[in-house]
């Protein structure tokens, strides 16, 4: 993006960077806290349908379906409380840490193919790294709180997310294995074509990989049966006893983001990530692309005098984007498909105890995941048939997904390169000049952008 | 520790990690009311238990010596209150001992419609109630969804939902309305299927057995040493059941009702239903067999009521008139039990000649069966004591009064 503001709206380049991460950021900002808006209205509506009642119905008419907006009012509105014992300033920060945490792990999320704020080579791994730090917030939280019973919660979820940190890992890395990146963009595109081709489906490891990295991800965002932290019926309400108003909220814009966050990580490392179970979007774009063309056309001439080069894109490109636009909604349905699940486990099981988190720990999920692991790793060095080398007859299969990424990657180094050294012959006009991109990374990184 | 320094080994696993001392309620979720227990834990793990009573202290029994026997009705209500007609039967039958009175055949079978139908209602809420304290928020609703229908029953006999008054020495106020029996039929109808759900949901849910299996396991004998009655006893294998064992004045309302008193003999339960099997995890005693008879019990409950609305429907008789709101008493002092809800709820009364009552006191179920409560909770987990204490199911109303 950074590049397109560059080079086609010839903004500087530091200015052009700081303008792709602002965008970015919003973008994903509305992502974590509208999610949690419609995520916390779904999960009363969710438990109050499987209770045999209506849920919200009032505010914002049909389904209540701005209660949670309503509440949020409410929340502002709240007294904000500090306890008198309460360790005043980590007391106030704990909130922050946990939402920022989950937040920043959305940055390595992608959406669509290539939908993503920061492409890292590394994703898979950041996003780990990033939602492990989350356990600070109720750690700090319980520790500040003054409460015992916040203390409580802070060492129950000290003790469980560290630990099922374990068996997530070797869970995750099975799919990375198998890709052979850690690049969440290239995991999901290797999934391309058919449901057979999706990574739980690959043999039967990966598929008991993914239920017990579905189990692991339940736990390691303290949902029920293993939200000992707040366990109601033992500690009032654990970490966040003492917690009021708008601080009391952020814990739960935390956890509503990282529970899409996990859910929208176990659909691209297993369940395909953008893509259908029937590759149909392609054709579909191609239908779209007629009605949409004329829009795009009037949209480039209004564009044209800012931009001067964007009649440049290809009428393939819109379509690229509309199939992306529908991978996206693809990729968020499968998300919240598992959100649903697991409000669906909430409020169907009783909980366990803190000894049975671990022992369900220690003594099944990270046997299984090993386990599942080596016999994966077996699969794929003995080259074991999978449902990926099926011929298929609509969409392609894994492996020539893999050889288009690698053409797709080339091509867009290409480009890049071109971007960073536009040559004086592609920009007519003033020139923003020559520059490498080494001066331009090292200005970002330091921060001296402006 | 001073005469240790010298061994450097000592003191380096000589480390403790401190006692804290955690007070859970009165206000707190699980506490059912305003029960208080001090915890003393280290870590997970509670050392000592210490419940601490009286927030609900209401001087029901003061009250029960300036008032008539029928005026204290109300007051009997309040003391359990989930379970105000099986208090209010309590009370009456007490009433009616001290001054035999003989109740009509249509009256005792109206008593034990309304009686079993209270405990049913009652059991529901325990049934709900547990769950939540096992951290499983939906069954507390499925209870509730169908305890409503039994206050709207309620409602329709006396007109009210939660403090009925609606049995009082005598009989009962009035008579069941018309179309009562068939609307109370209708509701067993559809109540008596639903049950397969709460098991598959609580009973036999995996994490329900591991949660209440061999949690807070009991003895017979420490049952009975306890004083514990009702579930929490037949709970431990001890076979009492006051509807069956207790005094000719309360056991003759069930004179040739078949039923059998829910009670694990030679490793099984009564096999009058289709009920799942015991797992193997459990002990007799524990959490979940203490679950499991309540859950029994609503079975046997529904039956009673099956088979009292037929006696009822051919009975002779009117549904008993009360006493007079100023009856003279005789002299005298009774005391009787009856097999409420919880456990054995009885009463005790002294008359000196006026209509008002010269003492009156009450004898609490839950008061009992929550003495257990420190010695069952030695070396639990904090998760178990909710467990523990919601597998008791006390009403803090009626410890307190």
């Amino acid at each position: 993006m950074a590049e397109f503001f560059h080079t086609t709206c010839h903004l500087p380049a530091p200015l052009a960077y700081l303008l792709a991460a602002i965008i970015a950021c919003v973008l994903i900002i509305h992502v974590v806290a509208v999610g949690a808006l419609i995520f916390i209205w779904l999960e009363r509506k969710v438990s109050g349908r499987i209770q045999d009642r209506l849920g919200p119905t009032r505010v914002g008419g049909a389904f209540g379906w701005l209660q949670t907006l309503a509440d949020g009012i409410k929340l502002i509105a709240k007294e904000d409380i500090t306890p008198k014992d309460a360790d005043a300033m980590l007391f106030k920060l704990a909130p922050y840490v946990g939402f920022a945490a989950s937040y920043c792990a959305y940055i390595a999320l992608p959406f669509s193919d290539g939908w993503v704020a920061q492409h890292m080579n590394t994703a898979v791994f950041f996003i780990l790294a990033v939602l492990g730090i989350e356990v600070f917030s109720p750690i700090l939280a319980g520790y500040s709180s003054g409460s015992k019973w916040s203390l409580f919660g802070a060492m129950r979820e000290a003790a469980q997310v560290v630990s099922y940190e374990v068996p997530l890992g070797m869970c995750v890395v099975v799919p990375c294995m198998i890709c052979g990146t850690l690049n969440l963009v290239t995991i999901g595109n290797m999934q391309a074509g058919s449901f057979t081709n999706w990574l739980a489906f690959n043999d039967p490891f990966t598929f008991i990989i993914a239920c017990v990295y579905f189990t692991c991800a339940t736990a390691s965002v303290n949902r029920a049966p293993f939200d000992l932290a707040e366990a109601e019926s033992e500690l009032v309400a654990g970490f966040h006893t003492e917690y009021s108003g708008l601080r009391w909220s952020f814990f739960f814009m935390a956890e509503y983001g990282s529970m899409f966050l996990v859910s929208g990580l176990a659909a691209i490392l297993f369940f395909g990530g953008w893509h259908g179970p029937i590759p149909i979007a392609e054709p579909i774009a191609g239908v779209l692309v007629v009605v949409v063309e004329p829009l795009v056309n009037i949209g480039r001439y209004l564009l044209g005098f800012i931009a001067r080069d964007i009649g440049k894109v290809t009428d393939g490109a819109v379509a690229i984007q509309i199939a992306n636009l529908m991978g996206c909604l693809n990729f968020l349905l499968k998300g919240t498909i598992g959100v649903t699940v697991m409000m669906w486990v909430r409020w169907t099981l009783p909980r366990l105890r803190i000894d049975q988190v671990m022992t369900t720990c220690l003594k099944y999920c990270v046997p299984i995941a090993a386990f599942g692991f080596v016999g994966a790793l077996f699969w794929q060095v003995f080259e074991v048939p999978t449902l990926n080398d099926l011929p298929s007859p609509i969409g392609i299969n894994r492996s020539v997904a893999h050889e288009s990424w690698v053409v797709e990657a080339d091509r867009e180094r290409e480009i890049r390169a071109q971007a960073v050294t536009p040559s004086p012959a592609d920009l007519p006009g003033e020139s923003v000049g020559s520059f490498d991109s080494a001066a331009v990374d090292s200005l970002v990184m330091k921060g001296g952008a402006r | 520790m001073a005469t240790q320094v010298d061994d450097a080994r000592i003191i380096e696993f000589d480390v403790r990690t401190d006692e804290m001392l955690v007070n859970m309620g009165p206000q707190h979720p699980s506490t059912h009311g305003v029960l208080r227990l001090v915890l003393r834990t280290d870590g997970e793990i509670v050392s000592e238990v210490e419940p601490h009573i009286g927030y609900l202290h209401r001087c029901a029994e003061k009250i029960g010596e300036n008032l008539t026997p029928r005026q204290w009705i109300p007051y009997t209500d309040r003391m359990d209150y989930l379970a105000g007609m099986n208090m209010n039967l309590g009370w009456s039958l007490c009433v009616e001992k001290l001054i035999e009175h003989e109740l009509p055949e249509k009256a005792k079978h109206l008593r034990v419609i309304i009686a079993e139908m209270g405990r049913l209602a009652s059991h529901l809420v325990g049934m709900g109630a547990y769950g939540l304290d096992l951290g499983t928020f939906s069954p507390f609703l499925y209870a509730f969804r169908e305890r409503e229908r039994i206050l709207d029953l309620f409602e329709e006999a006396c007109g009210a939902r939660l403090t009925y008054s609606y049995l009082t020495p005598g009989g009962a106020t009035a008579d069941l309305p018309n179309g009562w029996l068939q609307k109370c039929e209708a509701f067993l109808d559809q109540f008596e299927p639903v049950i397969q759900e709460y098991h598959a949901l609580l009973t036999t849910n995996a994490i329900f057995i591991k949660r209440t299996a061999n949690i807070g396991v009991m003895s017979g004998e420490m049952a009975v040493d306890y004083g514990c009655t009702g579930p929490v006893l037949r709970g431990s294998g001890v076979d009492y059941d006051l509807r069956r064992d207790g005094e000719d004045r309360y056991t003759e309302l069930y004179d040739g009702y078949a039923f059998e008193v829910i009670v694990q003999r030679d490793g099984h339960y009564p096999k009058d239903h289709d009920y799942p099997a015991v797992p193997k995890e459990t002990v007799l005693g524990d959490c979940w067999h203490r679950f499991y008879v309540r859950m029994l019990e609503v079975v046997q409950a529904i039956d009673l009521v099956r088979q009292a609305i037929d006696r009822y429907s051919t009975a002779s008789g009117d549904w008993g008139v009360p006493i007079k709101l100023t009856h003279k008493l005789p002299k005298g002092e009774v005391y009787l039990e009856t097999e409420a809800p919880r456990g054995q709820m009885g009463f005790y009364l002294v008359s000196d000649g006026s209509s008002i009552p010269w003492r009156v006191r009450a004898r609490s179920s839950c008061f009992c069966n929550l003495s257990v409560t420190s010695e069952l909770c030695r070396g639990c987990l904090i998760a178990d004591v909710p467990a523990i204490v919601g597998s008791l199911d006390i009403v803090m109303g009626e410890i307190d009064r």
